[in-house]
């Protein structure tokens, strides 16, 4: 009789426990949700206990905090190594604009990735300010370059990734044309159109895109806008953020913090 | 792309003036994009000026009827040509008709021409020539008998109730074709109007402007060949004829200049943020294309030219002369027209900060011999289609 009362109060505090237990753990992954599952999906099970990758559950973006970037062209060089990308200075999934801002008012912009540049001495008391912006594609939520695709090539993915199927492109570049931000080429071996993924592969796994995982000042930050605990969320809460060129309704997914008036 | 043409972009990076992003070194629409909406053109234009005749029952052009007809057919069947060689991969262009996406302007592109072609020009021509090709079929030696017994689609009845029937028809498919070519030509303009990204195409004049200037060239390519032909077989040109369309052509061109107008001055009264760098591109890039060539040859002096030949009362000869002129001074003039808007459009940069160089390359696929011979392949077709089936005046060759 006495063990049967304590077993049922020992019940009655266990399950309710349990429950505040499982939620605190919930909350505990949700902060590193990139690439995993969020919580509470029904996801298949696989055999290593880890949840089969849901990307309906996700919805990735990027930030960027320009005043972080040094303009080591770390991010650019590693997205060539990572995605084949050709060497040619003409191809890029992602490359690191300079703007410098003189007191006459005159804009000079450069592509610090192109390589090596004939610097023009400039008197450092002409410059009123100066800074690095990391382009790549924005991965609208209303992208001109899927609306354009004539055979569906080019597509969102449930996780918010614009991609490009490479076996399925016919290569008429009309996505190249439509693209307001310069994101796109022709790849020359396949002769169809290329772009960033966010490194589309990684992420899957619940890696970081190759850009964000070299940048040595953290100025890239990459996360899920699903999850309230992702860096990319913190980020968006913490800064004044902008996008680019919003006037033309894209919905750009890269958001930039402390972006000036003369990136377009 | 083959290294010779890597080389070709590296070059390239010294003709960039400012600062433009990296991947927009390439232009990716080269001549032979200039070609397809020029072709076009000429097939709605061609095809507006013959149904005058029927439509409208503007007795006077009835002449050309025939003609306009066979040179839209001809410049239809070679219009997909500039296309198909564009492609990266030019063997997938049917996926454009299997899984067409159905917000893509372009993917619309297969079946608007297959409707143009079938529902209306094909049909058209066959009912104007059924009667032509049974007479032909009878009295025609092997093996153009045949040619023309499969062209005729076996049909026998030259009853003047099929006749009146064929009439019928050819009134009903011109109604519906007029609009139709509306639609091929506007359709046209319309891929480069909605590109929002693109502040030189980006406009909602561009399908109106393109169809008014596929008008103006398509009349005067009809009245070039009526001349030629008329010259290589020794007929008299009817001059009540060649006046006539030559004031039609008159009042196209005075539209197509206005309507063009009032996109410049649009566009510089709004002075929106791409208006620098759309004032350096036509100052730097285009001004020989578009000031000289589009503008004074292809528009002013064609215009005096029709004026001129309009008021004064020359002789037959001098208005041949002058008409002649004017027709291949239109012609450049419009292939100018798709130059400035096509490769124009690709030589600024999307950051509004710089200015790119188009290079065309002469032998390629993509080069200047290919795009002559596409622009030459609907002569040559032309020129079968006007010995098989004949053009003078359908009066006189469907009564048997």
């Amino acid at each position: 009789m006495n063990e049967r009362r304590e077993f049922l109060k020992g019940a009655i505090i266990f399950f309710p426990a349990g429950g505040v237990l499982t939620a605190l753990a919930r909350e505990a992954a949700g902060k590193e949700t990139v690439g995993k599952d969020a919580p509470g999906t029904d996801a298949k099970a696989q055999p290593n206990g880890k949840k089969a990758y849901n990307p309906a559950d996700h919805w990735y973006g990027m930030g960027v905090e320009i005043d972080k970037c040094i303009g080591c062209n770390r991010c650019a060089v590693a997205c060539k190594a990572e995605n084949d990308v050709p060497d040619q200075p003409f191809f890029f999934r992602t490359w690191v604009e300079r703007y410098t801002i003189a007191r006459s008012g005159n804009v000079n912009v450069e592509n610090i990735s192109i390589g090596p540049q004939l610097e023009k001495a400039q008197d450092a008391r002409e410059i009123l300010r100066s800074f690095f912006v990391p382009k790549l594609c924005n991965h609208c939520a209303n992208p001109p370059c899927v609306q354009v695709c004539p055979v569906n090539a080019t597509f969102t993915t449930p996780d918010g990734a614009v991609i490009v199927d490479a076996e399925r492109c016919i290569g008429c570049r009309y996505c190249i044309q439509a693209c307001p931000y310069g994101a796109r080429y022709l790849h020359p071996k396949t002769r169809t159109a290329d772009k960033c993924t966010f490194c589309y592969h990684r992420i899957v796994k619940g890696l970081q895109p190759a850009c964000v995982e070299v940048c040595p000042t953290q100025a890239r930050i990459f996360g899920d806008l699903k999850s309230r605990a992702s860096r990319l969320t913190r980020f968006m809460r913490f800064n004044k953020i902008h996008v680019l060129k919003p006037q033309l309704n894209t919905e750009p997914k890269v958001y930039y913090a402390q972006l000036d008036g003369e990136v377009r | 792309m083959s290294p010779h043409a890597a080389d070709g972009l590296s070059e390239m990076l010294g003709q960039v003036t400012g600062f433009i992003f990296p991947n927009e070194i390439e232009i990716h629409w080269g001549i032979l994009i200039v070609v397809y909406p020029y072709v076009t053109g000429l097939v709605a234009g061609a095809f507006i000026l013959a149904s005058l005749v029927k439509v409208f029952k503007i007795k006077e052009v009835q002449p050309t009827y025939r003609l306009s007809l066979l040179t839209a057919l001809a410049f239809l069947l070679t219009a997909t040509l500039p296309l198909l060689l564009h492609l990266g991969q030019p063997l997938r262009f049917y996926e454009i008709l299997l899984t067409p996406n159905p917000t893509s302007a372009m993917a619309m592109f297969g079946f608007v021409y297959a409707w143009y072609l079938m529902a209306v020009l094909l049909l058209e021509i066959w009912f104007e020539y059924r009667c032509d090709l049974i007479r032909m079929a009878q009295s025609a030696r092997f093996p153009l008998d045949w040619i023309y017994r499969v062209l005729s689609l076996f049909s026998k009845d030259t009853s003047e109730e099929a006749r009146s029937f064929d009439r019928k028809a050819i009134q009903a498919i011109t109604i519906i074709g007029i609009p139709s070519a509306f639609l091929l030509h506007g359709y046209v303009g319309f891929i480069f109007g909605s590109v929002k990204a693109n502040p030189w195409w980006g406009s909602v004049l561009m399908p109106i402007v393109f169809l008014m200037s596929a008008i103006v060239s398509g009349i005067a390519l009809v009245i070039l060949l009526y001349m030629v032909l008329a010259g290589i077989r020794r007929e008299p040109i009817e001059m009540a004829c060649l006046d006539k369309i030559a004031s039609y052509l008159f009042y196209a061109v005075i539209v197509d200049f206005s309507l063009e107008a009032l996109d410049f001055i649009h566009r510089l009264y709004q002075s929106e943020e791409s208006v620098k760098i759309l004032g350096s591109l036509i100052t730097h890039k285009l001004f020989m294309s578009l000031f000289v060539i589009q503008i004074l040859l292809g528009m002013f002096i064609p215009l005096g030219i029709l004026a001129l030949a309009k008021a004064r009362g020359f002789n037959d000869d001098l208005r041949k002369l002058l008409y002649f002129t004017a027709v291949i001074l239109i012609q450049l003039g419009i292939f100018a027209t798709r130059w400035n808007v096509v490769i124009g459009g690709q030589l600024f940069s999307k950051s509004f900060r710089g200015l790119m160089t188009y290079k065309m390359e002469v032998m390629g696929i993509e080069g200047l011999l290919a795009s002559l011979v596409l622009l030459a392949l609907p002569f040559a077709i032309l020129a079968v289609l006007v010995k098989l089936l004949p053009i003078k005046l359908a009066g006189e060759t469907a009564t048997p």
